[in-house]
């Protein structure tokens, strides 16, 4: 409270909030700036000394010229069905083994334990390599099933929940055995329940990593017809750029808007950490 | 109901779960702590963990084996080769001048990003700590950026940048410059906007970081520091930053394993040739066109690609953890 007494409190607050929003300018400005864009008229300058920030003719014709170039909805469906295999992959295999992982007294824990740590010190980019080769093998290039596969379940997200688990104390555990619930309703009735915050943290977080994964389907996909949002983005960002650059705006919008609404309505999971942590 | 009588000792205490227990089990698992464990097959943990265990194993673990195997092989991409060529693929890669440009790049990206990913996020965590009016709807509004998809806003870059957009524009007007800094052409520029691509998208998500970590910050360190007359810059140095020095460290790690991964910025901004002549491309992105292109791909020599990489990733936490340990002496 006192590290801006010496400069007077309201000097201190007004400061405060012209930093906040000069932040606001840089880190939302060139979202905002490309949406606006995105919404001008033929007859709106996009660039140059009579550009303005905000369009004079507002028109979503670019918006429909994007789904007439490249087939957007196609794109739009594939990233779905990748967000979907993965959110479902990312919870449920994750939280079977999480929960296993935060019950004691089974033998292999620790080597278990150990796998996940090791896992994790890999960069992606140096063992997708041998990832492709052994998708490869499998048969499995160029098809959802070869971009899933890798990635389908996270060992940090094993850990996630595994931490949420623990965190049940012995006895209630103890308790529920002495009325006779078995694994499968403990887990189920008791564990689950206490572990909901940290399994909207892991949906959240695979949705958003399918969703803006570029790299690796990238490598995997070839067949423009299983293409994802953001492989046909990249496309449309190559091949249209003699054209309208207002198309190539709205296909980057309709690809941050969903996940952003998404942020915006689940934002409260992100910052509950940092919110516990403030009140100590 | 024998289960009944069985939990009930359990529940007594281990000690009495240690008598009941028949003496084959005990030599098969640990010491349970908790009484269900002792209801439990020693498979059926197994069998909880095993999807996790088979996709971790197989797509997380053996590649890095299989990386340093196949980096001592000809390996093409859609089988084929495979014989051993001992250490030419190294012999190879040190002689190569691109590797040693994509060296360079994710080196200079890293040394370039890591210090503003690791001071920019503390000062806007500070800026965002304290709970002011409307200070939720800064915070979710700073974090935007990192949800965004990253091919989405190299986009929305590429247009901001270009040589008749927006920031050109603004700073021919003002008069700064003459003509149009070519942001994307330059093979520089295009690696510095890109690191500024960066480190605009990692504010937020390192933010959270160390607004988890201010917490811990004890309040009276700053009321004895005023008493004692530092202002608020000084006060950020002598007791904000001794305060989080732990996280910086981990930041500092974070950011620059995320340096050394690089890959869409460069090609959304670049090109598909990783600026002009490929000058620009990173290790991923050299590992990329190396070893996975169908027909003329070498897996061999991007599998040793993928071994130095991963020695730089390996060196690079290895050398901040001895800086985070000796600012600590």
């Amino acid at each position: 409270m006192t590290w801006w007494r010496t400069h007077g409190r309201t000097r201190a607050l007004v400061t405060r909030y012209v930093l906040l929003l000069v932040v606001l300018a840089i880190s939302v400005g060139p979202l905002l700036w490309q949406f606006f864009s995105s919404l001008k008229g033929p007859q709106d300058a996009l660039y140059g000394s009579s550009a303005t920030f905000f369009p004079a003719n507002p028109t979503f014709a670019a918006y429909q010229t994007v789904f007439e170039q490249v087939p957007m909805g196609m794109y739009i469906r594939n990233s779905l069905i990748m967000c979907l295999l993965t959110v479902f992959s990312q919870v449920v295999f994750p939280t079977l083994a999480g929960y296993m992982l935060s019950r004691q007294g089974w033998r292999g824990r620790g080597v278990f334990y150990w796998v996940l740590i090791i896992s994790m010190m890999f960069p992606f980019e140096s063992i997708m390599v041998s990832l492709y080769t052994q998708i490869t093998d499998l048969g499995l290039d160029d098809s959802f099933i070869g971009v899933w596969l890798p990635g389908a379940i996270a060992a940090v997200n094993v850990l996630i929940t595994r931490a949420a688990f623990s965190a049940v104390p012995n006895e209630v555990e103890d308790a529920a055995m002495l009325d006779g619930a078995g694994e499968l309703r403990r887990f189920w009735k008791i564990y689950l329940p206490a572990a909901r915050g940290a399994m909207v943290v892991v949906v959240i977080n695979s949705f958003i990593a399918a969703w803006d994964d570029f790299l690796w389907p990238f490598i995997v996909l070839r067949s423009e017809e299983l293409y994802t949002l953001s492989l046909g983005l990249s496309r449309l960002a190559s091949s249209s750029l003699s054209y309208d650059p207002r198309v190539t705006m709205a296909g980057s919008i309709i690809a941050i808007v969903p996940i952003l609404v998404l942020f915006v309505a689940l934002q409260r999971y992100f910052f509950k950490g940092v919110e516990s942590g403030a009140v100590k | 109901m024998a289960t009944d009588v069985y939990a009930g000792t359990l529940a007594a205490g281990e000690q009495a779960a240690r008598v009941t227990r028949p003496s084959r089990t005990r030599s098969r698992r640990p010491r349970p702590t908790s009484g269900a464990a002792l209801y439990r097959p020693w498979w059926t943990p197994w069998l909880w963990v095993a999807p996790a265990i088979i996709v971790i194993g197989v797509f997380g673990v053996f590649p890095f084996l299989n990386t340093i195997l196949l980096s001592f092989t000809d390996a093409r991409p859609l089988g084929g080769g495979g014989d051993w060529v001992g250490l030419d693929n190294y012999s190879r890669m040190v002689a190569d001048p691109a590797f040693w440009l994509a060296v360079r790049n994710s080196v200079l990206y890293a040394v370039v990003a890591v210090p503003l990913l690791v001071v920019l996020p503390l000062m806007l965590a500070q800026l965002v700590y304290k709970k002011v009016p409307a200070i939720g709807f800064f915070r979710t509004a700073f974090y935007a950026p990192v949800v965004a998809s990253m091919v989405a806003v190299a986009l929305v870059w590429q247009n901001l940048v270009s040589e008749n957009g927006p920031i050109n524009t603004a700073l021919t007007q003002v008069g700064i410059i003459d003509s149009p800094i070519p942001f994307l052409s330059d093979t520089t520029l295009l690696l510095l906007t890109a690191i500024a691509l960066t480190v605009w998208k990692g504010l937020g998500w390192y933010m959270i970081f160390y607004l988890s970590a201010l917490a811990s910050v004890p309040k009276d360190l700053y009321e004895a520091a005023s008493l004692d007359g530092a202002g608020t810059f000084r006060q950020f140095v002598h007791v904000t930053v001794p305060g989080v020095r732990l996280t910086m460290l981990l930041v500092g790690i974070m950011s620059g394993i995320g340096s050394l991964r690089v890959f869409t910025e460069i090609y959304i901004l670049g090109g598909a040739t990783g600026g002009v002549g490929g000058q620009a491309r990173t290790l991923p992105f050299y590992i990329r066109d190396v070893a996975l292109d169908p027909i003329s791909g070498n897996v061999g020599y991007g599998a040793a690609i993928s071994v130095a990489l991963f020695v730089l990733t390996i060196g690079l936490a290895v050398a901040s953890h001895k800086l985070g340990s000796k600012e600590e002496d």
